[in-house]
């Protein structure tokens, strides 16, 4: 009797059906709560995923994904000989290229020079105020910013003060590119200087304390200790941004620019948007165009991350 | 030589002080010239208006006119809803989500944090998600497209689970021995320990779907469902005040039109000024958390 008792279960504990189950059982609760988040992941991060396969077939509405006929690389062949490839491309990477330029080191600045702040009220009051245009929705940015820029807007004035000319600035080709990445510096000059505020915060106080005694006085601690304890954190954001170079954020794209400006304006994210959901519905052809952006830009991270790991042994992975 | 020192760096401290207090004029000017100006006269708006230091001809005529636009109430409304149920849905799921991936007795714990890690990374782009929302979910033209498709951040997620972990194991031990099962756990112990994160969740996908009209321009047809940023873009980017001036506007139209622009401005971002003071060392913490982690 009791041989019998002992054997058996013995095979059953270790088999897998068996296993799930007991699991199964154990969690019951947990698995109730994995069921929604499951569902959610599944349906609107990996069925997008999936619903990529549509750059390779010639999407019809009627016939859906799955039914759909494969067209190969038709789309990526098309989009190389479209009469505006050049001017996209040429767009995209201009307008990355000065907001790389311009609007990366502006924060680093800020935080260096918030840094030297001694009053600490005074510092934590210029944060808050220099947060403050993040917060603000990107379509309410845009209004001012067309109507700061218009012939008789604020900004204007200014410019015409110091010698520039009385027109709207957003109406013409030549002015876009730079209304949009000076814009970008004010909106974003503060917000981003938070993660160098925090890797400064994070600075030894005692490296200061024997720099002082060593008779280093202000700028050499600057030079010598606070710039290199942010070097890393630096060059972390300079490779994720790389990554970036292909994809401006279409938003403010689309609220700034008409069809007069395109020709300085028009980048890939806003054409794919043209293209596939408000001009004309070329699901796959505008499917193939955010394909063919997403590539470039993996390309050039991983680009960046190896110079980067061979010239600073710093790297994302 | 010290005394040499000192000067130089009491110029740079008064240097670096002017330039912080101009940063500060430059970041805020702005948003004080448009309460100004919405407080003005629009007769005057037109044209030249110098520095605008006060309301030229003070005058709370925009606001009135705003204020008893149908376009803006609903747009009010509409978003509203969106910002409550939509924020609501949010928090539950990231919770959810969070909370399951600190079980450590999870079997799948492991492959379900990947699962979730790699959407951080890839995603399908615009027209697959527009297609998966549109045409297969037939979400168009209603509100679910507007909450579920960003239903759970993962960087949020990432950032609660950070959270939960620090909650003492003994704690749930104890409940567990009481005949707690996960739900009671999650809600009656995570939850209540994690307030201060939870505030921080409420204000990240709040002010989200008050800023967000992206998705409604595109999955939105119907302009009695429109929320207040895509009201907001019509009347600041396209121009579009006509809707709001066909009650006895008369000759003045086109000046009605541009007190009516800052006014607007005001009632749909009054609301994110408010909080803002309040909340704003939160949204720093949780930015924080995610790039000590990240």
């Amino acid at each position: 009797m009791k041989r019998i008792m002992a054997a058996p279960p013995q095979n059953t504990h270790t088999s897998l059906g068996y296993r799930i189950k007991r699991e199964l059982h154990k969690n019951r609760y947990v698995y109730l709560m994995i069921i929604p988040v499951a569902l959610y992941y599944i349906i609107f991060c990996y069925g997008p995923m999936f619903g990529v396969v549509i750059a390779f077939k010639e999407f019809d509405i009627g016939r859906g994904i799955f039914e759909s006929p494969w067209v190969g690389l038709k789309h990526f062949k098309s989009f190389l000989a479209d009469m505006y490839f050049g001017r996209l491309i040429r767009n995209t990477v201009l307008i990355s290229f000065y907001d790389l330029l311009f609007g990366f080191p502006a924060p680093i600045i800020l935080a260096l020079l918030l840094n030297e702040i001694k009053s600490l009220w005074f510092k934590r009051s210029i944060q808050t105020i220099a947060y403050l245009p993040h917060f603000i929705s990107v379509v309410v940015i845009c209004g001012m910013i067309a109507d700061f820029f218009s012939a008789d807007g604020l900004v204007t004035k200014f410019l015409v003060v110091l010698g520039g000319e009385k027109v709207n600035y957003l109406g013409d080709a030549k002015y876009f590119r730079s209304v949009f990445v000076g814009t970008n510096i004010w909106q974003g000059i503060g917000w981003n200087s938070i993660i160098y505020m925090a890797a400064l915060s994070g600075v030894d106080a005692q490296l200061y304390e024997a720099a002082v005694i060593d008779g280093a006085g202000r700028w050499r601690q600057v030079i010598h200790i606070t710039i290199p304890e942010i070097v890393p954190t630096i060059i972390i954001l300079l490779i994720l941004r790389m990554g970036q170079i292909m994809s401006v954020g279409f938003e403010k794209i689309i609220l700034l620019y008409n069809p007069g400006t395109y020709e300085t304006a028009d980048v890939i994210s806003s054409y794919v948007y043209r293209r596939g959901l408000s001009e004309s519905f070329q699901y796959s052809y505008s499917a193939a165009v955010g394909i063919f952006q997403s590539v470039v830009n993996l390309f050039l991270l991983i680009t960046a991350n190896k110079v980067s790991n061979r010239l600073t042994e710093t790297s994302l992975f | 030589m010290i005394i040499k020192r000192m000067t130089g760096e009491k110029v740079f401290d008064f240097f670096n002080i002017t330039l912080m207090v101009l940063i500060a004029l430059i970041m805020l000017y702005p948003f004080y010239y448009v309460i100004m100006s919405s407080l003005s006269n629009s007769n005057f708006l037109i044209g030249d208006k110098g520095l605008m230091l006060t309301p030229k001809g003070f005058t709370l005529a925009s606001y009135k006119m705003v204020l008893n636009n149908p376009n803006i109430l609903s747009g009010y409304s509409t978003t509203i809803i969106v910002v409550v149920i939509g924020t609501t849905l949010n928090v539950m799921m990231t919770a959810l989500g969070a909370f399951v991936l600190t079980r450590k007795d999870l079997a799948v714990r492991r492959l379900l944090t990947y699962m979730i890690i790699f959407t951080m990374y890839f995603s399908g782009g615009l027209i697959p998600t527009y297609l998966v929302v549109y045409k297969y979910l037939r979400l168009g033209n209603t509100l679910w497209a507007l909450m579920l498709p960003g239903l759970i951040s993962t960087y949020n997620l990432i950032i609660m689970r950070t959270n939960f972990m620090q909650i003492p194991i003994s704690l749930e031990e104890s409940a567990k021995i009481n005949g707690a099962n996960e739900f009671v756990i999650l809600f009656k112990i995570f939850i209540p320990l994690s307030l201060p994160i939870m505030a921080v969740m409420v204000i990240f996908y709040g002010v989200g779907h008050w800023n967000s009209w992206f998705s409604a321009i595109i999955y939105i047809r119907d302009r009695s469902k429109y929320p207040l940023q895509l009201i907001l873009r019509e009347i600041l980017l396209l121009n579009d005040v006509q809707g709001m001036m066909s009650e006895g506007a008369g000759t003045d139209a086109y000046n009605i039109g541009e007190g009516i622009k800052y006014a607007t401005i005001i009632v749909a971002t009054l609301p994110i000024l408010c909080v803002y003071p309040f909340v704003q060392k939160y949204f720093v913490k949780g930015m924080m958390i995610g790039a000590v982690k990240g």
